[in-house]
């Protein structure tokens, strides 16, 4: 179905790498804030991503799930590259980001971004018609196939234009306005979107709508996500797989099914077993783990789980996990799930 | 039924907001009894009038607000208190514990001196005694090396360790009824819950009565007794936390649900969605509020407020098509399942 106005802009959003190759590819990716070393002073960095590789697959939906301070929403700038890497590399369809072949413009055009906060992520000063209407228009389409555009993705996301095109970001609701971001987002024709927290701070009643909504999307315009989210029955419903961070690392990845069924890592089993239970007679009696998650300015040596996981020994203080596949599209950072990794509560083969 | 005089007693409070074009009525006649040692949860959205209701307990809102209806909380007339009287109310019958421990205390005292500055101020001890009740709360609310932490800055602690240090303000003076206003809507997951399981556990410890405002169903069912629905300033639905969870009797609770993510099997590709968004409470229609997104909403709605109809003795719902609703229920069925 081709309802949006067609011949925007020149045909580079063909898929280049072909089916096999991931839409996004991150190595090594390392993000650092602050620290300062001096003669006198040793300010020490904030580790928010501390290495981590990952694929998007073409036409799938990524959850990333983790506490604060675990590095997702760093994660999701980083790619953006609306903050710079410490290190790292980010392909998009088999090309790097910011190389000849793949300059920012062109990769900023294919990649789009949700924030959590509808009202902060527009212009107040815009109508809902111009803010949509801003990036054809300064990627070269004139203004009337500009506003044309915009009235189209209005009705696409469900906003009648005549009713809504000329309102300022004030005169709508938190949940309109993430609709306005959201065609503001498709606005350019992006094949991958990158939604941070974009339902959270939507009210559940309203939150039901706008998840519909992107499921229906991403049918019609063929699109791929990264949904980053803190509540696990939001990103278990959207995703096709979902990746857990903990303190800047990835502690586990794998197919939802995998993930939430048959959770491998220390760390995502407490945090299913931490969801309210919704059931009155079986009220959860014990808390899965105690304490806050560690500071990410002293992440703990050694897996950085292991202060607050009761399967550690002491290999896990000084030893890193390294993902390792419980199964073969399912990896778990943990050294319980690697047979050789010589932890004490494995059992001898 | 309990036999004693209900600790916390509400009727037709009202509570209006000028200053708009038009006055904002926030809670418009919220009813709500508590018996001592009973934990009742608000459940509802943004502008639904939970923590308005809340608040009003405490006598929180600015002077601008219109307060009427009455509330009884101990016997007392809280609305009728003078200042003075206000003063020995807060913290000592009442107290609150808030979304934001981060905002509630001040940034340049040490915590501990902040608690023992309450039960000095409400129970004329000295400061050296204040600061040993204090010991004993950090203990209680189990804040590891509790005696190093007297000595914090709010900004010192992590997000758990401050909720649990505001609860242990709130718990100072030994009040007996304690406000929560989403107090773990902050936190992380699995500090969330270590919470939950704490206020459940000093609540049955201290035989407190709890209100619990929250947005979260789950947590609503971790915590509370009784479940009271809130929708536009009112209580449209209110029963034992089973009888709410798996006989849903109010289209607005079925709703929501039925439009929880993740509540049914994860094979259903699309959500329940309630249609349309809360209306206007400058502008609210004039009879059922929740009737322009209703399915099952007839002329007779949209006339006037239902009054509460009753399923149970103690199950009820403000809404005329409460026998459509029930045939008109597949949702709660599968959420019983679960």
């Amino acid at each position: 179905m081709s309802v949006v106005v067609d011949t925007m802009f020149p045909p580079d959003l063909v898929d280049r790498g072909g089916a096999g190759t991931p839409l996004l590819s991150v190595r090594g990716l390392v993000k650092y804030f602050g620290g300062k070393r001096g003669a006198l002073f040793h300010k020490p960095a904030v580790r928010a991503v501390d290495g981590i590789d990952f694929d998007v697959i073409k036409g799938e939906t990524l959850g990333i799930v983790g506490e604060s301070g675990c590095g997702k929403s760093t994660t999701a700038r980083l790619i953006m590259h609306i903050i710079a890497p410490d290190a790292g590399e980010i392909l998009f369809d088999g090309e790097a980001v910011g190389s000849n072949e793949l300059d920012l413009t062109a990769f900023r055009k294919q990649t789009q971004m949700i924030f959590q906060d509808s009202y902060a992520s527009l212009n107040p000063r815009l109508t809902v018609e111009d803010t949509v209407a801003f990036g054809p228009r300064v990627h070269g389409l004139s203004r009337k196939a500009a506003v044309a555009r915009a009235h189209d993705l209005l009705e696409q996301v469900g906003l009648d234009p005549v009713r809504f095109a000329g309102r300022y970001p004030h005169e709508i609701s938190g949940g309109q306005r993430q609709r306005v971001n959201i065609a503001r987002g498709l606005a350019l024709e992006p094949r991958l979107l990158i939604l941070d927290e974009a339902v959270s701070a939507l009210d559940k009643s309203v939150e039901a709508q706008v998840l519909n909504l992107l499921l229906d999307l991403k049918d019609k315009f063929g699109l791929t996500y990264i949904f980053i989210s803190h509540d696990l029955n939001v990103v278990r419903f959207m995703s096709d797989r979902v990746m857990v961070m903990y303190l800047g690392k990835v502690a586990e990845v794998g197919p939802s099914e995998a993930i939430f069924n048959r959770p491998g890592h220390p760390y995502t089993q407490a945090l299913l077993a931490s969801m309210p239970s919704m059931d009155p007679d079986h009220r959860t009696e014990e808390a899965p783990i105690a304490g806050d998650p560690p500071n990410p300015i002293n992440p703990p040596s050694g897996c950085r789980f292991h202060t607050r996981c009761k399967m550690a020994a002491t290999l896990c203080t000084h030893s890193e996990p390294a993902l390792h596949p419980a199964s073969s599209d399912h990896l778990v950072a943990c050294h319980l799930a690697n047979p050789d990794s010589g932890h004490p509560r494995l059992k001898p083969a | 039924m309990t036999a004693a005089a209900p600790i916390v007693d509400v009727r037709g409070l009202t509570v209006e907001f000028r200053g708009g074009a038009k006055p904002v009525r926030a809670a418009a006649g919220v009813d709500l009894t508590l018996s001592k040692g009973e934990t009742v949860a608000l459940l509802g959205e943004s502008g639904s009038g939970k923590s308005v209701t809340l608040r009003a307990l405490m006598r929180l809102h600015p002077k601008s607000a219109r307060v009427t209806g009455s509330v009884r909380v101990d016997g007392r007339d809280v609305l009728a208190m003078l200042a003075s009287e206000l003063t020995r109310y807060r913290g000592r019958v009442v107290s609150m514990v808030f979304q934001d421990p981060g905002l509630a205390f001040d940034p340049v005292y040490r915590v501990g001196d902040q608690i023992a500055e309450a039960v000095v101020r409400h129970e004329g001890t000295t400061m050296a005694e204040g600061r040993a009740r204090a010991l004993k709360l950090f203990e209680r609310v189990r804040i590891p090396s509790a005696e190093r932490r007297l000595d914090n800055y709010p900004h010192e602690m992590s997000g758990g360790m401050r909720q649990r240090a505001m609860i242990a303000l709130a718990l100072a003076c030994r009040p007996k009824v304690l406000l929560a206003d989403e107090p773990t809507t902050a936190l992380d997951a699995t500090v969330q819950i270590q919470v939950l399981l704490l206020l459940r556990e000093l609540q049955r410890e201290l035989g407190l009565a709890v209100i619990f405002v929250t947005h979260d169903i789950g947590v609503a069912v971790e915590v509370a007794d009784r479940i009271a629905v809130m929708y536009c300033g009112r209580i449209v639905e209110m029963g034992s936390c089973a009888a709410v969870i798996r006989t849903p009797a109010h289209p607005y609770t079925q709703g929501l649900l039925a439009s929880r993510a993740g509540h049914s099997d994860a094979t259903a590709r699309r959500l329940v969605a309630i249609p349309g968004a809360p209306p206007d409470l400058a502008n609210l229609p004039p009879g059922c509020a929740f009737a322009p997104r209703c399915s099952l909403a007839a002329d007779v709605c949209r006339r006037s407020v239902p009054d509460p109809i009753f399923l149970k003795p103690e199950h009820f719902a403000r809404c005329l098509r409460i026998d459509a609703a029930q045939h008109h229920a597949p949702s709660a069925a599968v959420i019983a399942a679960q």
